[in-house]
């Protein structure tokens, strides 16, 4: 059987074998014809036409049509598709859930297609932690509105009015007579709806019917298995990684040696001894070797002979001098000084004045799997398999890019390895459909380890100073924060003058993006304060690997380690407990429409009772410890969006040798309605962790020239040995509001990735009597430090 | 290009290849097990490992010609389409995130309990420790191998 997919036939298995997918067929009899995955024939489809092959183009599916995201077969399961992904959170089962909950149909008669841009609405891909939170209620509408044509469709076959029946796992039955049923497919199975909804936009979809009452909901709320761990843990899952082609040729990049180095020469025949060698490409500073092999293409990547020309001035400072650097350059973007009250007045009146400078490097995603893609030009279109979180943002991107029209254009999503933001996945798709473009077939590129590590999208570096004051009665008078970032050259998604080829090549925007600098998110009441913030650039701005771009909440985990650390220190000038000392100015915060307020209180509280928190300040006073290994406990807290979190950390830190360990973790989260609590208490626990290592390892170094920190030697990672002994996360999801019975599905992804740095910094305070204003902790800064405060 | 012979998965094997080439690209190109990813070159992060006569082995450094003994690869754990008891313990647990590193993990765990079936908590996080995963699901890795300590999963002992 034909299909309008043409996808090979490996990769229709593994798509539907992963989503348990049956094909999406409709009979040719209630309209067009439409097959976009089909395999071998599956019983109950005989007698189904085929619609003939075509080889694109591919426009973009209908999000209006009902059918762009439901199929019911005729077999009674359904597939659904949405334009979203799944970096590994399990979003894809919550989308499902959600999606089973409103249509009224088991979980595993089910399955889900993400990410496709020819066969699922464009949703924008995923980021920001929105996928449940906003792109979520689409899913929830259309599948309400299947379930509500699907009863008009039951009342009229059975002949009854809609309200004398009753849905349970996609069967229509009299309420009065459970026997007199008619399931959803002998109703629709195999054909279309033929029901559009409306909506200016994906977001902005309105139906007919009703979304369900959270106290109805029944796969909501479960926490059901993810559909994709087991073929993830056999081995037979096939990633985007996994892809080959017929006449499939492999691809490696050869990066300048130092960052602005300009081509010279490239000696081909350097490589020409290397078996398998196809061809040396080349455009501006970028440069790409083609061989039939994988291997192949690795040896020629590292034996071709290219002279480069070193810039005639540093592009950048070396990582030691940063942050001098940082408080010398000439801001790019100052904001407007946000001021409430009278900062001077207040801390004249001030019992205790206090003040402190922070620092966070450059710290990057580096992919446990170095940024790949296959891009497939076949019969004049471009088709390019990647795990880019933004399949939609590639497809444009690399359309410009190519100057083909987008109907020419497709990404098909895979699984691949995490995605937390702006990763080099959307560069490895831009050089992939370059090079199938010039070869004229299947080119698969490979970034290696350096590559990845070295060149990937950073976070931004930041430089903060805060000075604070507090009356005698240990109140919080007045705040002033102020923000530095090195985030002028920030990369968006996907943009076709920005990905590292285009840069290479010497494409490029009039102007970078804006970049940013954040201030902190908390409800504190604070009632005089002065907030500032500006970006600087670096010498250089494109071709360097110092480039930055979105990674998990992109200005959060610094943001929030200051500022929370620097609360810490507030609250030990007043010498006040850390959990009373934030209760206390949440108390005096006005509340606002999602009931932040309320919720942050009962997240602190629930933290501090669920770790056993005893009142008193901070430090333990370490003076009275015996031994080398002192103990602290620290907390932090912020909200993301709608999504609050408050962590704690018990820390053990050996003054002997600055090694801290962290014993226990303890996370309050409240993101509202939870789709499925187990997938979002290891979210939550994997987003400590994943800052737990940006805590204690994670920095970007670098000379003047280049990185220096390229592999997990020079750039380490948590590993086994770091993580903590207990992990307790509390879901404290709870609406205070008694007159707002539903509650909403608020984001989880990056929440719990916050506030963790500023609750390890916090507890190794409580330790050691020492503050920590630099991450990572690693003992050679910890020992100084401690060495310096002589404890 | 020369023949190699390869038992993997108790098959026998045989590619025309570079002698010097990693087992990995034969593995995931010639063999199509893709159990094995690529995550360094460099045997830093695990994510590539196979067992080679019960011992992990980094396939990313290892030279196909080098190769004496049978290759286990992640395929080739499940026997009579039974999972081993540690993919299980790793359902049961939920342990993956994006699961790239995965392979890595249950490959060196496998190692572990194969010479040492009842390791203390220390002894999983020194043997892990050379198991890297950027998602951080060490937590749960280590809960799904002390649930096969434990004997706790459905579908027995080790072995």
């Amino acid at each position: 059987m034909s299909t309008v997919l043409q996808l090979p036939k490996a990769v229709e298995d593994s798509i539907l074998q992963s989503t348990r997918a049956s094909r999406r067929v409709f009979l040719k009899g209630s309209g067009a014809l439409v097959i976009t995955l089909s395999v071998a024939a599956l019983p109950g489809t005989d007698g189904f036409a085929a619609e003939p092959a075509t080889s694109g183009p591919y426009p973009d599916p209908d999000f209006l049509q009902l059918d762009t995201w439901i199929v019911i077969h005729p077999d009674n399961t359904a597939t659904f598709y949405v334009g979203k992904t799944d970096g590994g959170q399990g979003t894809g089962t919550a989308y499902r859930q959600m999606m089973c909950e409103e249509l009224d149909i088991a979980y595993d008669r089910t399955s889900l297609i993400m990410g496709c841009t020819d066969i699922t609405p464009d949703q924008g891909g995923s980021g920001g932690s929105d996928g449940v939170e906003r792109d979520g209620w689409a899913m929830r509408r259309v599948s309400a509105e299947a379930r509500r044509v699907l009863l008009d469709l039951g009342g009229q076959h059975l002949g009854v009015p809609v309200e004398m029946l009753a849905v349970s796992n996609a069967t229509i039955a009299l309420k009065s007579d459970a026997s007199k049923k008619v399931t959803y497919a002998e109703l629709i199975g195999g054909k279309r709806f033929n029901v559009a909804v409306t909506g200016r936009n994906v977001d902005s979809i309105a139906v007919k019917a009703a979304v369900k009452p959270v106290g109805e909901m029944r796969v909501v709320g479960q926490s059901l298995k993810r559909y994709d761990i087991p073929g993830k843990v056999d081995g037979s899952s096939k990633w985007a990684v996994d892809m080959k082609l017929p006449g499939m040729v492999h691809a490696r990049n050869v990066r300048p040696p130092l960052a602005g180095a300009t081509l010279q020469r490239i000696d081909e025949s350097s490589v020409a001894d290397v078996p398998g060698f196809i061809r040396v490409i080349s455009r501006g500073n970028y440069v790409a070797v083609i061989c039939q092999r994988e291997e192949q293409a690795i040896r020629a990547a590292r034996q071709l002979k290219v002279e480069w020309k070193a810039p005639a001035t540093a592009p950048f400072p070396a990582s030691a001098d940063l942050f001098d650097y940082m408080r010398r350059a000439t801001p790019t973007v100052t904001s407007e000084p946000q001021v409430q009250g009278d900062m001077a007045a207040a801390l004249a009146g001030a019992a205790h004045v206090i003040e402190a400078e922070y620092e966070v490097p450059f710290q990057g995603h580096t992919a446990i799997g170095p940024a790949h893609a296959l891009a497939d030009p076949s019969n004049g279109q471009m088709t390019i398999y990647s795990n880019d979180m933004k399949a939609y943002g590639l497809r444009n991107g690399v359309a410009r890019f190519l100057e083909m029209p987008r109907e020419k254009v497709r990404v098909v999503y895979m699984d691949g390895p995490q995605v937390y933001g702006r990763t080099a996945a959307d560069d490895a798709g831009f050089e992939a459909a370059f090079l199938a473009r010039e070869m004229g077939r299947p080119v698969r590129m490979q970034w290696m380890r350096d590559e990845e590590t070295g060149w990937d999208t950073k976070g931004p570096p930041y430089v903060f100073r805060l000075r604070g004051g507090v009356d005698a009665r240990g109140k919080v008078v007045a705040l002033e924060y102020d923000a530095c970032s090195a985030d002028h050259n920030h990369l968006g998604y996907n943009e076709p003058d920005t990905v590292l080829i285009a840069q290479l090549m010497g494409r490029r925007p009039e102007r970078p993006s804006r970049g940013s600098a954040e201030a902190p998110s908390v409800m504190y009441d604070i009632p005089n304060r002065r907030t500032t913030t500006r970006i600087v650039g670096l010498p250089m701005t494109w071709e360097t690997p110092l480039r930055t771009g979105n990674l998990r909440d992109p200005n959060g985990p610094q943001v929030t380690f200051a500022f929370e650390s620097f609360v810490d220190e507030l609250a030990a000038a007043a010498k006040a407990d850390p959990v009373q000392f934030r209760l206390d100015m949440l108390q005096g915060a006005s509340e606002d429409a999602v009931f932040r307020k309320a919720r942050s209180l009962a997240v602190v509280n629930a933290a501090a009772k669920t770790y056993g928190w005893e009142a008193r300040p901070s430090p333990k006073s370490p003076a009275a410890a015996r031994g080398n290994l002192l103990t602290g406990r620290g907390i932090a807290y912020t909200y993301r969006g709608n999504t609050i979190a408050a962590t704690i950390a018990e820390v053990e830190v050996n003054r002997q040798t600055g090694q801290v360990r962290v014993k226990r973790l303890v996370c309050a989260h409240d993101c509202g309605l939870a789709i499925n609590p187990d997938g979002l208490r290891h979210t939550v626990e994997c987003g400590m962790l994943h800052a737990l290592s940006r805590a204690l390892w994670e920095e970007v170094q670098f000379d003047t020239r280049k990185v220096t920190s390229v592999d997990w030697a020079t750039s380490p990672t948590l590993r086994h040995s770091d993580t903590p002994d207990v992990i307790d996360v509390v879901l404290v999801n709870g609406d205070p509001n008694p007159g707002r019975p539903d509650l909403p599905h608020y984001g989880a992804g990056e929440t719990s990735h916050k506030p963790l740095i500023a609750a390890v910094a916090n507890a190794i305070y409580d330790a050691t009597g020492t503050r920590l204003r630099r991450p990572p902790f690693r003992k050679e800064r910890v020992l100084a430090a401690l060495k310096a405060a002589r404890v | 290009m020369s023949n190699v012979k390869l038992n993997v998965n108790g098959a026998m094997h045989e590619v025309d290849v570079d002698p010097s080439t990693p087992l990995l690209y034969v593995l995931r190109n010639d063999l199509d097990l893709h159990g094995p990813r690529f995550g360094c070159g460099l045997g830093q992060c695990s994510v590539c490992t196979v067992i080679i006569d019960g011992v992990a082995v980094r396939s990313c450094i290892t030279p196909v010609s080098a190769v004496r003994g049978e290759v286990t690869t992640l395929e080739g754990l499940a026997k009579d389409g039974k999972l081993h008891p540690l993919q299980q313990a790793w359902i049961e647990e939920q342990a993956a995130q994006c699961g790239y590193c995965q392979n890595g993990q249950i490959m060196t765990a496998k190692a572990l309990l194969d010479r040492n079936p009842n390791p203390s908590d220390a002894e999983i996080r020194t043997a892990m420790d050379g198991a890297l995963c950027r998602c951080m699901t060490y937590y749960r890795v280590q809960a799904a191998i002390k649930r096969v300590v434990r004997g706790t999963t459905a579908s027995g002992a080790v072995k």
